[in-house]
Parts: structure tokens; C-alpha cells; sequence
């Protein structure tokens, strides 16, 4: 557990900030919370000095009044790092990182459909899953998305 | 020159499952290529939150028809790992056979698929008919050629018993002589050098900027292999070689799958010597604990990511599943910049994008319509094997089951 209580340190260390809700949660994985104004400085952090080279995938949460989506990055060495972005429902407003990682292109359309993030700089692009007639404002992975819910949508096209 | 933009899809003989792809060609050459995903689109992950925890497994198993392992163990890791669960021994290196006998009918149906593909249908027959013995041993294991439901929360649901081993192992040669059969083959057959050879390259610097994974980034000799790296299973108590390959194009993805599957065997081998003894499951509690849980696991295809929320019921609060096509598409645009429209086939099935299959019977319908009869499997190959002896070819001595 040695290399990863040595990231945590190195995180708390540059935003201690972040020191009650950076945590070795076992060998191999440690999580980070986040909000959206040290979101991009950790990132860099992480690629820049602590070998982060790969983006395993997104994670959509709606938790009540806020929506988070957690950014799992890996090292070569198997680490994990748990990076989670919390931001408030009514303004899910998230930055784009495609500049760092091009693989989160879909991944973040992903929390744009279904759970109504907004994500700034996102290039242009097919939308994705969710088909091109789907009703504007619906996200089904939201919790109030349920099935009486969709049973009141219009018809597929 | 006139720009052209071909629509292929959402269904189309080409694919093996809906996508929409439009290819924009100067001549034969492709300039650009755009992708519309989400035809398969089907909500399990908002459908995993309304079933519990163990009903769970069987919906994600279906995920996918031909990594239903890949999907069922790799949620079933992340909700032992909220349970803190200690799986006994013995069920992590079932789990473990049960993956390696998938990887290799897998990497034998993309063979296959990659024949037929660039025209060289014998190579898919071939490779089909050698993949039926790994099929068997499935179903032999787990009384199914797809989605084994060998996986329950805390172990596995079906032992392997020691009598089991010997028939376990004589299938094993016989892979290991056909995988064997198809290197040399991809080493010197000149029809599979010249197609597949310079054809969709991606470099290592792209496999990395672009985030590629599985067999597709080891061909560029990017070693990223979760079994090795972020070892799960049992994959911490047996030996085995990552293997890459440095040609960085449809041939070296080819030859990696190809010694992939030797090494899967020798797995699978020193996992039958040194089986633990011991239970197979232990009992766990119908309510997963409040705690989140992130899974990884190599996938015939590359990496699986699974993420499990539990929130004290029975139910998940959330399941997030990532297969490992959706990352590697996002590299097919890279792979196809400045080839011919005539290579998009065997690029696009190079990253081997996932498709289920599986059926057991076969109804013979007569002319009217009403069913004559049902023939099972073997029914139907001693069938189709007395057919060709009536056309003068004797299949009945390749048939390694016969």
C-alpha cells in the first residue's frame, strides 16, 4: 500500500484542500472528491506528475440535489485513481476533458443523455445513446426517471 | 476529386450488430468516417437498479452473447468487493478456467470472422469447426455454450470435479495443436500476409493518445493486460506472457489473439494442477451494504469496467458497465484515414466488435410451414458430416469430438 498512500500524500500535499475526502480505499485503489473548482488542477496533477496515463471509463451518479460523475484513471502499474466531480443539479455544469483523454468523447455524452449534464468545450458530434427523437429534458438514468415515467413518453419515431 | 459519403448501416451485411457509419471516400480513398452508436441501446444499467443484486448477474451476463463471462464476473468482483466478501479459492480459479476457455472461443470466432471477412472462407470454416471443442468443454462445464450462470455472489454455482480434468485436458491439446496449426499458418500463408498486412495501422503513441485497449493496443506493442496489471481471479497465482506485437496493424491484431489463445491454455493447465481445495461458494447476505466498488477485467476484447454503488438494500443504487468496444471504436476513424472503402469490413472486425450468438436446436420446418422435427447439436453435425460423405468429402476423422 506503500506507492498508494504516497499519491494520497502527494495530493494532500498540493491541495489540502482535498485532505478529507482523499482516500486509500485498498491496495490499488484510491478515491478523490472533488468540486468543480480544483477539478482540472487535479487532473493535471495526476497525468502530469503522478503517472496517470489512461481513462478506464466515466461514472454518472445522481445523489439528490447533486449530480457527480466519477472519472476512473489508471496507471500502467494497475493503480486507480477514483476522481469524483460533484456538482449541483440545477447547474450540472462540467468541463469538457477530451483535450487530455479524446477516449471521454462518448463517455461524456453519455452523461449528457442520460443524466442532463452540460458539458463545456465538447466538440460537435452524433449524439449518444439515446435516439435523435428522444423528448428534450428527459434523462432516464436520473432517479425521477422511473417506468410510469416512461410510460407517458410520446411513441418512438 | 468529388467527395462521396457511403451510409453503412444501422443494419447492413457488413456488421454483425446495428451502428451507422458513413464513409466519406475521394475515389476509393476514405477521408473521413463518422460513427452513430446506441442502436443497442437497451437500459440495463437503469433496468439493474430495479432487480436485486443476484438477478442482476443473469441480466448482465447478457451484456454481451460472447463476453457473458467478462460481464458477469466483472460485476460480480465489484459487489463481493462492497460485500467484502472472501470468495474461497477454488471458485476464483473456476472463474478463472471459465474466462480462458471464453477468451479462446472468442479470439477462434474472430478468426473466423476475420477470414470471412477478406474473403478466405476456409480459414473461417476451419476455425469454426475447432472452436466447437471449446464450445463443448463450456457446455460440458457448465451446461452452456454461452451465458454459463456459473457465477453467484461469493463463488461459483457448479464445481469441476477431478474426474472432469482428463476430458478438460484432451480438449486442451487439441486446441493448443490447432491454435498451433493457425501461427504457422498466419507466419506463412501468403493470402493472410498480403490482406492484412499495413492495413489499418495505428501506431503506439495513437493506441495511447487514443485510449485503445485488448488485443488491439497489444499489436501496437502497447503491454497493457488488466490480468497482469490489476490482477484478479487467480491470475495472481499463474504464469503467463502479456503478448504484444510491434506490427501495429490488422495482421499483428491477428497474431496476438493467435498467442493469446496458447497462453490461455497454458493457464487453464496450471490451473487444473494446482485447483485449491475447499468450498466453491460461501454464503452471502441478500442486502449489500452502503460502499461503491470499481471492477476491472480483460475481456476477450480489452477492458471491462464495472462500477457497483450498494445503498444497503438488495437492490444496487447503480451499476455502470464500460465494454471494452466502446473504447476501441473511437479509434477505428484513425485506422481507416487514407485506406480503400474495401478494407472498412476487415479494419472495423479487427477491434472485434462484439455480437451474440447462441443456439441450441434446430426445427426442420416442410414446405407447409409445421415443424417435421428438432435435431440437437450433435444431431445435426453427424447430420451435416454424413451429408458431405454423400458429396464425397469425409469430414466424420478432423472432428476432433467424433
Amino acid at each position: 500500500m506503500q506507492k498508494e498512500e504516497q499519491i494520497q500524500q502527494a495530493i494532500t500535499t498540493r491541495f489540502p484542500a482535498l485532505a478529507a475526502t482523499t482516500r486509500v480505499v485498498r491496495i490499488r485503489r484510491i478515491s478523490v472528491d472533488t468540486g468543480l473548482a480544483d477539478f482540472i488542477a487535479v487532473l493535471d496533477f495526476l497525468c502530469a506528475e503522478q503517472q496517470i496515463v489512461m481513462l478506464c471509463a466515466i461514472t454518472g451518479l445522481d445523489e439528490g440535489e447533486m449530480l457527480s460523475a466519477i472519472y476512473h484513471l489508471a496507471r500502467e502499474d494497475g493503480i486507480v485513481v477514483n476522481l469524483k466531480l460533484i456538482v449541483p443539479k440545477e447547474q450540472p455544469v462540467i468541463p469538457t476533458i477530451t483535450e487530455r483523454f479524446s477516449v471521454a468523447a462518448l463517455y461524456e455524452r453519455e452523461l449528457v443523455d442520460l443524466f442532463g449534464f452540460i458539458v463545456e468545450g465538447l466538440p460537435n458530434g452524433n449524439r449518444y445513446p439515446l435516439p435523435d427523437g428522444w423528448p428534450e429534458g428527459v434523462f432516464p438514468l436520473r432517479k425521477d426517471f422511473t417506468a410510469e415515467e416512461a410510460a407517458k413518453l410520446p411513441p418512438a419515431q | 476529386m468529388t467527395r462521396v459519403t457511403i451510409p453503412i448501416g444501422p443494419q447492413h451485411p457488413a456488421l454483425k450488430e446495428p451502428a451507422s457509419l458513413s464513409v466519406t471516400l475521394e475515389g476509393e480513398r476514405i477521408v473521413d468516417f463518422d460513427l452513430r452508436l446506441g442502436y443497442n441501446h437497451r437500459g440495463i444499467e437503469k433496468e439493474a437498479e430495479n432487480r436485486t443484486y443476484l438477478q442482476d448477474i443473469y441480466m448482465i451476463e447478457r451484456v454481451c452473447g460472447i463476453c457473458s463471462h467478462s460481464h458477469a464476473t466483472c460485476y460480480i468482483q465489484a459487489v463481493e468487493e462492497v460485500a467484502q466478501l472472501e470468495v474461497p479459492k477454488r471458485a476464483l480459479f473456476i472463474r478463472t478456467i471459465v474466462a480462458e476457455l471464453e477468451r479462446i472461443h472468442s479470439h477462434f470466432l474472430w478468426l473466423g470472422v476475420a477470414g470471412h471477412e477478406i474473403g478466405f472462407d476456409t480459414l473461417f470454416m476451419y476455425s469454426w469447426r475447432d472452436r466447437e471443442t471449446v464450445m463443448d468443454l463450456l457446455a460440458a462445464i457448465t451446461g452452456n455454450r454461452v451465458n454459463y450462470g456459473i457465477n453467484t455472489i461469493g463463488g461459483v454455482r457448479r464445481d469441476i470435479k477431478p474426474e472432469e480434468y482428463p476430458p478438460i485436458i484432451a480438449a486442451l491439446n487439441t486446441l493448443e495443436e490447432r491454435v498451433r496449426y493457425y501461427i504457422t499458418l498466419a507466419l506463412e500463408e501468403v493470402t493472410l500476409i498480403k490482406r492484412l498486412s499495413g492495413v489499418g495501422t495505428l501506431t503506439r503513441e495513437e493506441v495511447i493518445s487514443l485510449g485503445i485497449v485488448g488485443p488491439t493496443a497489444r499489436a501496437s506493442g502497447v503491454t497493457r493486460d488488466v490480468r497482469h496489471d490489476d490482477p484478479y481471479a487467480a491470475y495472481s497465482e499463474v504464469t503467463f506472457n502479456v503478448i504484444s506485437d510491434d506490427h501495429c496493424d490488422v495482421y499483428g491484431r491477428a497474431i496476438v489473439r493467435l498467442k493469446e489463445a496458447l497462453e490461455s491454455c497454458s493457464i487453464i493447465r496450471q490451473c487444473l494442477d494446482k485447483m485449491p481445495e475447499g468450498p466453491i461458494t460461501i454464503k452471502a447476505p441478500r442486502k449489500i451494504p452502503v460502499g461503491e466498488a470499481i471492477s476491472r477485467y480483460e475481456a476477450p476484447r480489452g477492458e471491462d469496467v464495472h462500477y457497483v454503488r450498494g445503498n444497503g438494500t438488495e437492490k444496487p443504487e447503480r451499476v455502470k458497465v464500460r465494454a471494452p468496444t466502446l473504447a476501441n471504436l473511437q479509434g477505428v476513424k484513425t485506422m481507416l484515414r487514407n485506406y480503400n472503402l474495401a478494407d472498412v469490413s476487415i479494419v472495423l472486425a479487427a477491434i472485434d466488435p462484439c455480437f451474440s450468438c447462441t443456439d441450441r436446436t434446430v426445427a426442420v420446418l416442410d414446405a407447409s410451414g409445421s415443424c417435421r422435427e428438432i435435431m440437437d447439436m450433435q444431431a445435426l453435425r453427424d447430420w451435416s458430416i454424413a451429408e458431405y460423405q454423400r458429396r464425397g468429402v469425409d469430414f466424420a476423422e478432423l472432428n476432433a469430438r467424433a
